[in-house]
């Protein structure tokens, strides 16, 4: 057998592997509406702890990580900052979520602005707003998985019949799982990635270099203005990492999927207990940068900064292993692309068309649409992928500069009593219309701060001013507000 | 709104807003690994063979979740008491 064909055979054993654990997984449970999308909120410590985690790991800190290591350098460094303190931010107010998404039966984020704003027109736009935020970091998956066969396949598969694919791959997967059975592949595929991360975060800097720490001293002599901000470029400086990390960490579980993870726990104290111990689970993320910084000294002048840890590999370890690491990279994407697609699903027809446009659907006929929309979502995002390829990096930002325009209007939402729907209607459409502009024209980073952070800006000062001027009063509202009747 | 919101925010709530204890805290990870940035982003002196930037920000990553220890214990403690008050209610 070639090279090519054991790689390959690797990698899809371990696809087919973790595709038949998801489907007996989920099969145990009937999958009505509340199961598939929520797990039946009964969700444990262990079980959400896992459930985060594969949503967290993606596709992005694999190869998108190791990527900005060679290609950038220190401003890497973004990634290790976010991810304690999201966890931070999510400590702070997950346990109120919680409480009233339990309360009102909430199962997806529009839901949440629906209930608490009583306000159709706002969930749709949320709702919108998150399918179409969703997309770019759909499209990191999938183009990480053709990135992946490519390489796995000593390029005899071109990227596009390597997407193809992996978008059949993903579409079935999300078909025979729902929630529950992704929640235990991720079981398997946080284990291959912990293993081959720690593996090749020592092998490879030990194979060239013999051992981390000299890798780092011959970069640090070699390239000194590669390791500290703002490294191989000229304007992620300290500012950009500031803004950078402060828009990241309040917006990254204002993505809708993450919505949804905090609704699958049994109690809000678990998803506290989960928030102390999860920055843990980040230690082996230094670990891709070294993979990176090992690249820049082995391999300078590759022409695609993410194929820098597989061509690594490749270069290094014999095909089998190669096999593996791919294996754990097309379970890293194809978890967070399943639970990414699936939610999609639901917020475009439970909360845009069902509200607007079809108000007689009943929850049996939204699971069924659901699925046809998982699909189209996943052709469109493929047609993107194909035909206007991007950087993981850039698609990973403009959907967090998107994503974290819903931060104001849930934050106000949980804690204030006088906060009014028009101001956090107005302070969303325009957080999303300046991050849109911003990012559309590259204008990111504007003046040395993050696009993205400078629209968030924006919109809390038009939710906190419309807040103070216009308070929403408590005693004189009718009574004849619905609260979930489709009115 | 106002019927709304109140009945929203208000009906039998457990969980109130984060208390001072806490949100102090949080404060800590954010200024170690924010709001310090000139302070920490160099090279020398490398940590067992780190750049100091490296290893001040994996040396967070197990000292915040320290941090948010601090903070559960300081909610729990808060929670306690008025959950036992209503159960003996009930």
């Amino acid at each position: 057998m070639s090279g090519a064909a054991i790689a390959l055979t690797g990698i899809f054993t371990i696809i087919a592997i973790g595709s038949f654990v998801g489907f007996f997984a989920g099969a145990r449970y009937k999958m009505d509406l509340e199961q598939w999308t929520v797990g039946g909120r009964g969700f444990g410590l262990i079980l959400v702890w896992l459930l985060m985690a594969g949503e967290i790991y993606t596709t992005f800190t694999f190869l998108g990580g190791s990527g900005w290591a060679y290609s950038k350098g220190a401003p890497v460094l973004y990634i290790l900052a976010y991810q304690p303190l999201m966890y931070v931010i999510f400590f702070l107010y997950a346990p109120r979520l919680w409480e009233l998404g339990n309360k009102h039966r909430m199962q997806t984020q529009p839901d949440f602005f629906r209930v608490r704003y009583g306000s159709k027109y706002l969930e749709a736009f949320v709702a919108l707003a998150g399918v179409a935020f969703i997309i770019p970091y759909l499209q990191i998956q999938l183009t990480g998985l053709g990135i992946i066969v490519e390489v796995a396949s000593y390029g005899a598969i071109g990227r596009v019949p390597a997407m193809l694919v992996s978008f059949t791959v993903v579409a079935a997967f999300v078909f025979t799982s729902g929630v529950r059975g992704v929640a235990w592949v991720s079981v398997i595929k946080d284990l291959l990635l912990l293993f081959t991360a720690v593996f090749i975060g020592f092998a490879i800097p030990h194979h060239y270099f013999g051992g981390i720490g000299k890798m780092l001293t011959a970069l640090a002599q070699a390239k000194p203005q590669h390791m500290t901000m703002p490294g191989s470029t000229h304007d992620l400086g300290h500012s950009w990492f500031v803004t950078t990390v402060i828009m990241v960490a309040c917006s990254f579980y204002m993505w809708p999927h993450y919505f949804c993870a905090a609704f699958t726990a049994k109690s809000g104290d678990v998803l506290r207990r989960n928030a102390v111990i999860m920055p843990l689970y980040s230690t082996t993320v230094p670990l891709m940068f070294f993979v990176g910084f090992t690249a820049v000294l082995v391999l300078p002048n590759l022409a695609n900064e993410n194929l820098s840890l597989l061509t690594l590999v490749r270069q290094t370890f014999p095909p089998w292993f190669l096999g593996i690491i791919g294996g754990a990279g097309a379970l890293t994407a194809m978890v967070p692309a399943a639970i990414q697609v699936l939610t999609a699903a639901m917020l475009f027809i439970k909360n845009f068309c069902r509200p607007i446009l079809a108000p007689s659907l009943s929850d049996h006929n939204v699971a069924k649409f659901a699925k046809i929309t998982v699909l189209l979502l996943t052709g469109v995002t493929l047609y993107f992928a194909i035909y206007r390829p991007a950087s993981l990096v850039s698609l990973l930002l403009i959907g967090y500069a998107g994503v974290s325009q819903f931060f104001p209007g849930v934050i106000f939402g949980l804690f204030s009593k006088r906060v009014n729907t028009a101001g956090v209607f107005v302070g969303l459409v325009a957080g999303v219309a300046i991050a849109s502009a911003l990012m559309l024209t590259n204008h990111d980073p504007y003046k040395g701060c993050n696009a993205g952070f400078l629209a968030l800006c924006c919109n809390f000062a038009i939710v906190a001013s419309t807040t103070l001027l216009r308070p929403a009063t408590v005693s004189t509202a009718s009574e004849a507000l619905p609260e979930s009747s489709p009115a | 709104l106002g019927s709304l919101t109140r009945r929203i925010l208000d009906g039998n709530s457990t969980l109130q807003k984060p208390s001072l204890g806490a949100l102090l805290f949080a404060l800590i990870p954010f200024i170690a690994i924010c709001f310090c940035v000139p302070l920490w982003d160099r090279i020398y002196p490398t940590v067992f063979g780190l750049p100091f930037n490296f290893f001040w920000l994996i040396l967070w990553l197990f000292l915040t979740p320290l941090c948010m220890w601090g903070a559960y214990r300081v909610e729990a403690s808060r929670a306690a008491p008025p959950h036992d008050a209503e159960s003996g209610a009930k």
